[in-house]
């Protein structure tokens, strides 16, 4: 996917607001400083445990905006459905926008509906595009420096493991939940509780490992992880163990991953366990001098490998 | 998790790395880990850099995705362009590249292709579908073969009419005698745990008496795997040792094993890179013809043409590291597999591109 968006997309659209490549893109208009994000949605099934494609269509893209230092103001709503797609399941959709929508604080304020022939989409898919204030100035990968802590706000995996349980009908001893959820409130207390957090992403397609290589790629310095203290629930690492999975790569919806100076390390933490969806929140790892431009990991056996960016085949239509 | 947690414990795992190093003596061993998964356990669990430097392991021909020959998977393609037929496969070949094409690339293009977890899926896909015929794409090892004679006993007793199996199924014995005899010197074994499961010890005996080579059947954890070379190092004469007592005994599992010999036969086989090895796939037996694909459909496929410069051979031979061919990570990588050994899971080269460029 990387390596198709720079060939075909950033080589004839590329400017200087679009190759910072943030989850937003970050740009002044007057006085005022905004964030701007869109995403897609495809998620199949439409309904999973803890979500559904209507739920996760709101808080995919006030995420988007909250880790780029934003308070989310506005979001677009287009929706494209096949022929005959149930009125009850529409409805249940759109209650769960509204719900969402309210709970993050924003309005949706403008939207479209295209309707296609039997079979030209699966059901119903969803784009929404969002606006928002910054805050916090300054996030960005170029604030990273050796020493700095990386913070998970709860444990991975849960949205991938929910959706591809439902989507294969595969029960696992511990049930598993969607983790999709509205990181705003999480990360406004996060935010406020430092001057000096460096860059914050939300570990979506491509989990963890994906967005720490993005971090680390042509950078001066590496970052390294250490197996023992990643929060990963009992369930996730049951389906992990039974499907082959590295939860390292395993998308999640609602987690944030939050780069800090050492000395606000203690404070961030604090501020996200606080928040009901960070009480899982972890320190996973380090930034470090050593293997420039990579990720690894202290294994709990007591090894040492390479975490690669997720290559290959993803799991599709987690998202 | 109970049996996982126990075997990934640090202090285990350090203590047996510090038992291979005392158990040297002063020697350097080469050892050969068979099965896919033990190379892709050794490189995530980070093993190589906790053993000595005088333990070198080389990976072998256990992956049975890395092993079948590209005229399968060109089969596998046209038995998908028939009308009305539905390819049921695990979802590690759909990558595999065939001659001109892959799985994935024909299921883009329309055709009736599917991955399944296991043949219980394909055959409830054939109930479903009474109109088409379900052909099931049989590769695997001693591990995965009884599950497939099963399904074929299950389907003649339903009097399922629209399910076969297009077999490619290898046997581990004498290819590692292939070995044993070959190129590479190698000291010993690190047996696939799972397949011995289901054969029990006793086929893998001659490797010892007659190859005189160390054989240990181990699991797939990271203090499975030390205790195994652990073992292996401390045998005064060469023999077949039960590491994976837990799972593995000496017996195996003769009521799979029995499974395997009424819808199978033993025949010659290709291998990959590797070649032809006499008794080392297994055929569908003419009492059960009606479940055969191929005999089913005749299948007929223009010569299969080998990918120039590709060493996956050589990497199933442990002649090579995966790293010392000239097309890894330059033209061929996950996204763009050449060699199977690349797109497979369980690929040697899949295994080193993931966890190894860095060199850590």
């Amino acid at each position: 996917m990387h390596s198709l968006i720079g060939s075909v997309f950033m080589k004839e659209l590329a400017n200087d607001i679009l190759l910072k490549k943030g989850d937003s893109a970050v740009f002044n208009i007057g006085k005022s400083k905004l964030a701007f994000t869109t995403d897609s949605y495809v998620v199949k099934p439409i309904f999973f445990p803890g979500g559904d494609i209507g739920s996760l269509a709101v808080h995919g893209t006030v995420n988007d905006l909250a880790v780029c230092g934003a308070k989310p103001l506005y979001i677009s709503l287009a929706i494209i459905m096949e022929e005959g797609f149930g009125a009850k399941d529409l409805s249940k959709i759109v209650m769960s926008i509204k719900k969402a929508a309210g709970s993050s604080g924003v309005k949706v304020v403008t939207g479209d509906t295209k309707v296609v022939e039997r079979g030209s989409c699966d059901k119903i898919f969803i784009n929404t595009s969002g606006v928002g204030e910054i805050y916090y100035p300054g996030l960005s990968a170029d604030k990273i420096k050796t020493g700095d802590a990386v913070i998970v706000s709860g444990p991975i995996g849960d949205h991938a493991i929910s959706v591809i349980s439902k989507r294969e009908g595969i029960s696992f001893g511990t049930k598993v939940k969607s983790d999709s959820a509205s990181l705003l409130r999480l990360i406004r207390k996060a935010l406020g509780s430092s001057r000096e957090i460096r860059f914050m992403r939300d570990p979506t397609r491509g989990g963890l490992a994906t967005t720490l290589n993005e971090i680390t790629s042509d950078r001066s310095f590496g970052i390294a992880l250490e197996e023992s203290q990643i929060p990963v629930s009992e369930g996730v690492r049951e389906a992990c163990e039974l499907l082959g999975f590295d939860p390292l790569y395993l998308a999640c919806e609602g987690r944030a991953v939050i780069v800090v100076s050492a000395k606000d390390t203690g404070k961030v933490l604090r501020a996200v366990k606080s928040d009901r969806f960070g009480r899982g929140a972890a320190i996973v790892g380090r930034v470090t001098g050593e293997y420039k431009g990579k990720v690894y990991i202290n294994t709990r056996s007591g090894g040492k490998r390479l975490v690669d960016m997720l290559s290959g085949e993803q799991l599709p239509r987690i998202c | 998790m109970k049996y996982i947690d126990e075997f990934r414990d640090r202090r285990l795992v350090e203590r047996t790395a510090s038992g291979i190093r005392s158990a040297l003596l002063g020697r350097e061993y080469r050892f050969m880990e068979v099965c896919g998964t033990h190379t892709m356990s050794i490189f995530r669990f980070g093993l190589r850099d906790m053993l000595p430097k005088a333990i070198e392991l080389l990976s072998g021909p256990g992956c049975p995705v890395c092993v079948t020959p590209c005229e399968y998977i060109d089969k596998a393609i046209a038995v998908s362009r028939i009308k009305n037929v539905i390819v049921t496969t695990f979802g590690d070949m759909f990558r595999v590249p065939g001659s001109r094409s892959t799985l994935e690339l024909e299921k883009a293009k329309g055709r009736g292709i599917r991955t399944v977890y296991s043949t219980l899926d394909a055959l409830s896909i054939a109930r479903k579908n009474p109109d088409k015929e379900v052909i099931f794409l049989g590769v695997g090892f001693e591990t995965t073969i009884p599950t497939v004679a099963r399904s074929i006993l299950i389907a003649k007793s339903e009097g399922l009419k629209n399910y076969s199996v297009l077999s490619a199924h290898k046997t581990m014995p004498r290819a590692l005698q292939a070995l044993a005899s070959g190129e590479r010197n190698i000291d010993g074994f690190i047996l696939p745990g799972h397949v011995c499961a289901i054969t029990g010890s006793g086929p893998f005996g001659f490797l010892a008496s007659k190859f005189r080579k160390r054989c240990v059947i181990s699991g797939f954890e990271p203090s499975d795997i030390m205790q195994s070379i652990l073992m292996l190092v401390r045998q005064k004469k060469p023999k077949v040792e039960i590491q994976y007592s837990r799972i593995t005994s000496r017996s195996g599992n003769p009521v799979a094993r029995r499974a395997i010999d009424v819808v199978f036969e033993d025949a010659p086989s290709i291998w990959r890179g590797i070649g032809r090895i006499p008794d080392s796939g297994l055929n569908i037996r003419k009492s059960f013809s009606s479940f055969d694909a191929e005999e089913k459909f005749g299948i007929k496929v223009k010569r299969a043409k080998e990918p120039v410069g590709c060493r996956c051979g050589d990497v199933l031979k442990g002649i090579c590291i995966p790293t010392e061919c000239r097309l890894f990570g330059k033209v061929c990588d996950p996204d763009h597999p050449i060699g199977a050994c690349m797109v497979s899971t369980e690929g040697a080269c899949a295994a080193y591109y993931k966890y190894n460029r860095g060199n850590v």
